[in-house]
């Protein structure tokens, strides 16, 4: 006896007409109040190997996008993320985190600049209110463009090729981070070069009423190069690779931190790179600059678990290695001399690598590369440590990704 | 023909408080007798069948903040606690819309968005810092408040400690502690949220059972009572006792006499007996003396001080004090019988919005202009109201297919204009029917009974002064070392052995037990 | 560039000023910059009809003994009003003398009671008072220690020093300060005329009504400096309203204070999280490395710095501050002044302030339509004659009136402007108010001048027409004022600091915030 008026509980995307059918074992999960895919198929495998291999075209759609424009909208961006946006030219995306009057990460995205006076702004969470509270006193105007804007991720080695088919853009002067304006089969999208996978891919950025022509257009000049549609568990797998912090996995957002321990800076997150000294007036400036000056406790790194060990351990209890199939993304203890020295947040079996990887927070000094650690794996209900090795993010950057 | 008999302890007053202090004091081996003057205990709390098949929780009708180590130490769960979940509150708006929160996070923030995208966002962030906030409390309802004027060792280690404990908090969580404790609940939301119907929902929480308004300052700390439950350890504290809140009273009273406590109804306690200083007893309105060297009132400050005992048995400056202390009842109850389920005009059918509650709150102006009716002498033209069908909860509230509902009504004062009478009750009680009906237009062709409590009624009946169901407002000056009295602010009372474990002392309000509980930990040292 | 100053002061009021001398006295070089072309600020005196001159209030605030000391100011002769309260209502008058005994007197006649307590509430208001009369002169406690009593113990043997302050008396004032005044005079007053002439202080320039918590302190607040067993009215200069503004700006002067008036800042300027002086409207730039801005908060923090220096939750905080403005005054230039009906001592009284009001509920009624933007139809309204203590300030024979009239809301339901014609009607009703009790008063009037908050604002530059800075609520004092963190005058830019009434202590105080961060600067710098 339900009321009409009640709305359902999670949202749908712009491409659930298509997506949904293909879902075949009912593998859904939530992402930011939408109901989204985790495999189309009942195991990843082949949505991985797409990603690295062929291409696939994963539903984005979930994330924030917010349009700011006016003659303060570069001030705003300016003043709230690490990197200087007044550097950005027409054409660019940036990929940067935004960060507290402490200097913790409240959010990562990126911003592209879409002309002169109006960029987008994409985020894991909701960032109305603090771009707002940012816009304080600035001539700009903030539109929360999330639901009317589809995004599709076009990933892996022949997504040049596949796109390159249906749209009139010369994709190959389209370099790593830098967007065009154009049309796919005459539907207008706007295409970036980026991606969470760290791997050759592209993002489309189109209007939710055309996105299921967007969806299938790309589906009928892709099959035959073996495009295949990915859920989220194929892309946790190549972000994990790629060494990609993932909000609410890796770290909280210092909006959200219940306690101060929860909070990162961008130096712990592996983000130096995205703090830009010199820049105008931003949140958390004189937190970084101390932090930089003094150097940071924690660090954040791959983990190269070592197989015999993790051979040994399981061996023990008269098993062969238990590789997970999906990644994981709860704690994991990380341990030097009986000292526990910081935990693993993300890890995985790569497929590709062959390798079982983890993406870990430590204390200093244990964050330098080659330092050997062990990380803490549950074997058939006991607690056992396996050796690894602290390695240098990502795993895997392959030539193609800038190419 | 009077009969004397012997206790270790005396408890006035079968409420939840004197229920649970009498269970304490049997635990800690007092021969412990409790004494109610009804025919059953729950004070406020009570479970009674007014019309054939429909039962009610006559005044108090949800379960919020009962103490968790009350529950655990009292087993209360083997004893019939059993609470049952209400987790969506819906307010129908004026434009014929409504505004929703839902048990499912996701859902409440797509409700919430299609309202205020950015107040969706404030939410969360607001509810992280009201968890600090409770957090930050909890340790200072569970504490017996010192004297600040006092030098005595236990008091200065309890500055100390509350001191500690403020430090500990750090400069920004301090600031919004203070804040929270004195502004008003409107003032408080305008820093976070802009959408006027959901201030108004989250104020109403700040003014039930105070004579206060949402713009009134001091009316903004009660909103932290709805996240108190999240941290304590007692997941889902907050809801609907099967078979109504009479049933927890029950259920205390049962782990009471488990303890072994022995508990008299119909007891109508006259008088305190006291001799030089001392507790001797009290004696009953049958003539009956009961002998003990320890009396606990659970009934509230104007009773335990200026009833039960003498005047001259008290420091004049005592006695001035309890005589300002202000009670000003402000809610009313109206118990409905119904037929079938009303049909909300903004939500139509019957759906699982009936399982949860409905708040007449549509904006801030609504109730402050609630709260300006009261300020004058009248009941408000147009209430603020609490629905719920505990019927639609728990299916042995009213007899199959029918349904009972439960309105909490805000204001109507106890000192109304010429005081209250029968044609003014039935007033009220048409002005509460009519709201309804501008939100659930077929309610009054449902309607088989209807109970209407003024305040004067809830004095009458629960024995509680000017119908106050806090046994006194919750206002800053009235809190902590300064409840009920500056000087009695520790359960004691200035004569020997007699005591105080009503809500009229810290912490107080709301079906906690918290005060129970202390009175017993200190009388049993 | 080498700066010429070490400072620069925006506005040259009483803070300013102060700063400024403070500054001067210590070797540094200061700059004063003021936007009108007299120095002075909002309570100099100003002509407002050819020959007419006064100021908008008689009440000349507190000078703080530290100040007079740390300056080594000349001693500025003071006599305290005969009258200290005074209601004039239709038909129904009540004045009350500054002595006590002679106020109860004049009490006993409508009730006996009431008499029999005025000594003894006076008394202990004064106690109160004297407390904050030593908060006052000392930076607001930090919140870190602020629990630790022994920060508190400074202020105590402070307070001591004044009034023979005691612990119980510390407890007597943490209880009334969040209460309103209403209750405060409920538990000892019976008679409405005696309420109604002490609230009149507990309510002045504060968008809250009698019942709203808090108004003990704004009365207490306004006490600070008054004589004990005053209610009302602080002692006044022989000299003229402007008897401090000179005597302060001489001293500044005498310390190498260089004063640039008709200057007003456009900008602040900042570089690098440091300012580096200011630039005015007319382009000229001015560097310093510190500058004090004794514009209210808003002005300064939202209006002068570009805001990408400021931290989003620090301006946030800034926007949250409640200003609030709510007074409109009227000044009349009058041919004669006629006396009002009723008064024994008409001019006694009108040498001090008269309310109009007759009880608490009036009040509130008043207050009730500010809640909702609107003007109040019958507004509370206060009337003095500076010119009975300073006839030089109109010509021979004729007087100046001034009528304080609230509520009178900066934001206006719907967003509504303060045009000519709500202005004008506001006049209208504040005039006829006045004839009602003071026959022949229309026809007295040559001129006629209504300041609306909106005409403060555009005349003095006072955010929203706030006189106070920020009202003087509880969650607005002390570590809370400008804004939680940030209470003891350095802003977060370095070199910025903020000593104008925004800061602690607030309006009223003369000097006080100006003399508190010349000393935190002098410390730091």
């Amino acid at each position: 006896m339900p009321s009409a008026a009640v709305l359902p509980t999670l949202k749908t995307t712009p491409f659930h007409a298509r997506t949904a059918p293909l879902v075949r074992a009912q593998t859904w999960r939530r992402w930011a109040g939408y109901q989204v895919a985790s495999a189309y198929e009942p195991h990843p495998d082949r949505e991985y190997a797409a990603i690295r291999n062929a291409a696939a075209l994963l539903d984005v759609s979930p994330l924030y996008k917010y349009r700011i424009s006016g003659p303060d909208a570069a001030r705003l961006l300016d003043r709230m993320v690490t990197r200087d946006v007044t550097k950005c030219v027409v054409g660019q995306v940036l990929y940067t985190p935004w960060c507290d009057a402490h200097g913790k990460v409240i959010d990562d995205g990126t911003i592209s600049r879409l002309d002169e006076r109006a960029f987008r702004l994409t985020s894991a969470e909701p960032n109305l209110r603090w771009l707002s509270m940012n816009a304080v006193g600035l001539d700009v105007a903030i539109e929360n463009v999330s639901e009317r804007t589809g995004a599709l991720a076009l990933q892996g080695p022949s997504s040049r090729a596949i796109l390159q088919q249906l749209t009139p853009a010369d994709l190959s002067r389209l370099k790593y981070f830098r967007l065009v304006h154009t049309t796919v089969r005459e539907i207008p999208v706007t295409i970036s070069r980026t991606g969470y996978t760290g791997d050759l891919g592209y993002e489309l950025w189109v209007d939710a009423e055309r996105a299921v022509a967007l969806w299938d257009a790309l589906i009928e000049a892709g099959t035959p190069y073996g495009l295949t549609p990915a859920g989220i568990w194929a892309l946790d797998l190549a972000r994990i690779e790629a060494g990609l912090v993932m909000l609410d996995v890796d770290y909280f957002s210092a909006h959200r931190a219940m306690i101060e321990d929860q909070k990162s800076s961008p130096f712990e997150l592996n983000l130096a790179w995205t703090v830009s000294a010199g820049k105008g007036p931003h949140n958390g400036r004189r937190a970084l600059r101390a932090e930089r000056a003094r150097g940071s406790a924690w660090g954040f790194v791959g983990l190269d678990v070592d197989w015999e060990s993790l051979e040994r351990i399981y061996a023990e209890r008269g098993l062969p290695p238990q590789l997970p199939t999906v990644a994981w993304r709860t704690s994991a203890p990380v341990f030097k001399e009986e000292k526990q020295i910081g935990y693993a947040t993300s890890g995985c079996w790569s497929p590709l690598l062959k390798k079982y990887l983890a993406l870990a927070h430590l204390t200093s000094p244990h964050f330098q590369p080659g330092a050997e650690v062990e990380l803490e794996v549950t074997v058939e209900h006991r607690r056992k440590r396996a050796n690894a090795v602290v390695r240098k993010l990502p795993f895997f950057d392959p030539p193609r990704k800038k190419a | 023909m009077t009969s004397s008999q012997r206790y270790d302890a005396v408890v006035v007053g079968g409420g939840h408080n004197g229920l649970v202090c009498a269970a304490y004091l049997a635990r800690a081996g007092r021969k412990t007798v409790v004494l109610e003057r009804r025919p059953l205990v729950g004070g406020a709390a009570v479970t009674e069948e007014v019309f054939p098949g429909f039962k009610f929780s006559v005044f108090s009708y949800v379960v919020s903040l009962l103490r968790p180590e009350i529950i655990r130490d009292l087993e209360l769960p083997s004893h019939g606690l059993q609470i049952l979940p209400l987790e969506s509150t819906v307010t129908p708006l004026d434009n014929g819309d409504y505004l929703a929160s839902w048990a499912d996070p996701d859902e409440s923030r797509r409700e919430l968005v299609r309202h205020s995208p950015r107040d969706a966002e404030a939410a969360i962030e607001f509810g992280r810092l009201m968890h600090h906030m409770a957090m930050a409390v909890k340790p200072i309802l569970g504490m017996v408040p010192p004297d600040p004027s006092s030098l005595a060792p236990s008091d200065l280690r309890g500055l100390l400690k509350l001191g500690g404990h403020l430090r500990d908090l750090g400069a920004e969580r301090f600031h919004a502690l203070y804040k929270l404790m004195t502004m008003s609940s409107a003032d408080y939301l305008d820093e976070w949220y802009e959408f006027d119907p959901l201030k108004a929902t989250k104020s109403a929480s700040g003014i039930i059972g105070t004579f206060l308004g949402p713009r009134s300052p001091g009316s903004a700390y009660v909103l932290l009572h709805h996240y108190m439950g999240e941290i304590d350890g007692a997941f889902r504290a907050w809801g609907f006792q099967k078979g109504g809140t009479g049933a927890i009273s029950e259920a205390i009273a049962s782990a009471a006499r488990a303890q072994g406590a022995e508990i008299r109804t119909n007891a109508s306690v006259e008088r305190v007996l006291v001799d030089g200083g001392r507790v001797r007893g009290v004696v009953l309105e049958n003539g009956d003396e009961i002998t003990a060297p320890i009396v606990v009132s659970g009934l509230d400050p104007r009773r335990t001080f200026l009833q039960l005992v003498e005047r001259k048995e008290l420091p004049d400056d005592l006695v001035e004090e309890v005589e300002r202390y202000k009670f000003r009842g402000s809610s009313g109850k109206v118990n409905l019988a119904l037929s079938g389920l009303p049909d909300f005009t903004c939500l139509p059918g019957i759906g699982p919005h009936h399982r949860g509650a409905f708040s007449i709150s549509p904006s801030v102006e609504y109730l402050e202009r609630a709260y300006d009716d009261a300020k004058y002498g009248h009941f408000s033209r147009n209430p603020y109201m609490d629905i719920v069908f505990p019927s639609m909860i728990d299916p042995g509230m009213a007899p199959p297919g029918k349904h009972v509902m439960s309105i909490f009504v805000q204001y109507a004062p106890y000192n109304v204009t010429g005081g209250w009478d029968d044609a003014k009750r039935e007033a009220f009680g048409d002005a509460v029917v009519k709201t309804v009906a501008r939100y659930a237009p077929n309610i009054e062709s449902l309607i088989l009974h209807r109970q209407v409590l003024t305040p004067a009624d809830i004095e009458r009946i629960t024995g509680l002064s000017e119908g106050n169901i806090f046994q006194g407002e919750l206002a800053l000056h009235q809190l902590f070392f300064l409840r009920p009295a500056a000087k009695s602010a520790k359960y004691r009372t200035p004569i020997k052995g007699y005591w105080q474990c009503g809500a009229g002392t810290h912490p107080g309000g709301g079906i906690m037990g918290a005060s129970g509980r202390l009175a017993a930990l200190e009388i049993a040292g | 560039m080498t700066a010429a100053y070490d400072a620069i002061v925006i506005g040259a009021g009483s803070n300013g000023l102060v700063a400024a001398a403070a500054l001067g006295k210590a070797g540094r070089r200061v700059l004063v910059v003021e936007s009108h072309d007299e120095i002075g600020g909002l309570r100099r005196s100003s002509e407002f009809a050819p020959g007419f001159r006064v100021p908008l209030s008689v009440d000349t605030g507190w000078l703080p003994p530290t100040i007079v000391r740390g300056l080594a100011l000349p001693s500025i002769d003071a006599t305290t009003p005969a009258i200290v309260a005074a209601v004039a209502a239709d038909g129904d008058t009540l004045a009350l003398s500054g002595e006590p005994a002679r106020a109860a007197d004049a009490i006993r006649g409508r009730s006996a009671r009431d008499a029999e307590r005025w000594v003894a509430f006076t008394d202990r208001l004064s106690k109160l008072v004297g407390f904050l009369e030593a908060l006052y002169q000392l930076p607001p406690p930090d919140v870190d220690a602020a629990m630790s009593l022994g920060e508190l113990a400074p202020l105590v043997s402070l307070g001591r020093k004044f009034r023979s302050l005691g612990r119980a008396d510390m407890i007597e004032l943490l209880r009334v300060l969040p209460m309103s005044i209403q209750d405060l005079l409920d538990d000892s007053f019976e008679s409405p005329l005696i309420k109604a002439a002490v609230a009149t202080a507990g309510i002045r320039d504060i968008r809250q009504g009698p019942r709203s918590g808090g108004t003990s302190f704004v009365l207490l607040h306004h006490l600070v400096g008054a004589r004990a067993g005053s209610v009302g009215a602080r002692p006044w200069w022989r000299a003229g309203p402007d008897a401090f503004i000179e005597s302060v700006a001489a001293a500044a002067r005498a310390n190498r204070v260089d004063v640039r008036t008709g200057a007003r800042v456009a900008s602040i300027l900042v570089r690098e999280d440091a300012v580096t002086g200011v630039a005015l409207d007319n382009g000229d730039e001015l560097s310093a490395p510190i500058v004090v801005s004794t514009a209210d908060p808003a002005r300064t923090l939202l209006g002068m710095v570009d805001p990408v220096w400021l931290d989003p939750e620090f301006l946030h905080a800034v926007r949250n501050i409640k200003l609030r403005g709510c007074t409109a005054f009227v000044r009349f230039a009058l041919d004669h002044l006629p006396d009002i009906r009723g008064l024994d001592d008409s001019s006694a009284a009108l040498a001090g302030s008269v309310s109009l009001t007759p009880s608490l509920d009036a009040m509130e009624r008043a207050y009730d339509a500010a809640k909702y933007g609107e003007v109040s139809t019958a507004p509370h309204i206060e009337i003095s004659v500076p010119t009975l203590r300073w006839p030089s300030l109109a010509p021979d024979g004729k007087h100046a009136l001034v009528a304080r009239a609230q509520y009178a809301p900066y934001h206006l339901r719907g967003g509504a402007p303060w045009d000519d014609t709500r202005s004008c009607a506001l006049g209208e009703t504040v005039t006829s108010a006045i004839d009602r009790v003071m026959p022949g008063f229309t026809d007295a009037v040559l001129h006629r001048e209504i300041l609306t908050p909106a005409d403060l604002e555009a005349r003095f530059g006072v955010t929203e027409g706030a006189m106070t800075h920020g009202e003087l609520t509880l969650d607005q004092i002390l570590f809370m004022r400008p804004v939680p963190g940030w209470g003891r005058y350095a802003m977060p830019i370095d070199g910025l600091y903020l000593a104008g009434a925004g800061a602690h202590p607030g309006p009223g105080v003369l000097g006080g915030a100006g003399w508190l961060a010349a000393k935190r600067i002098l410390r730091e710098t």
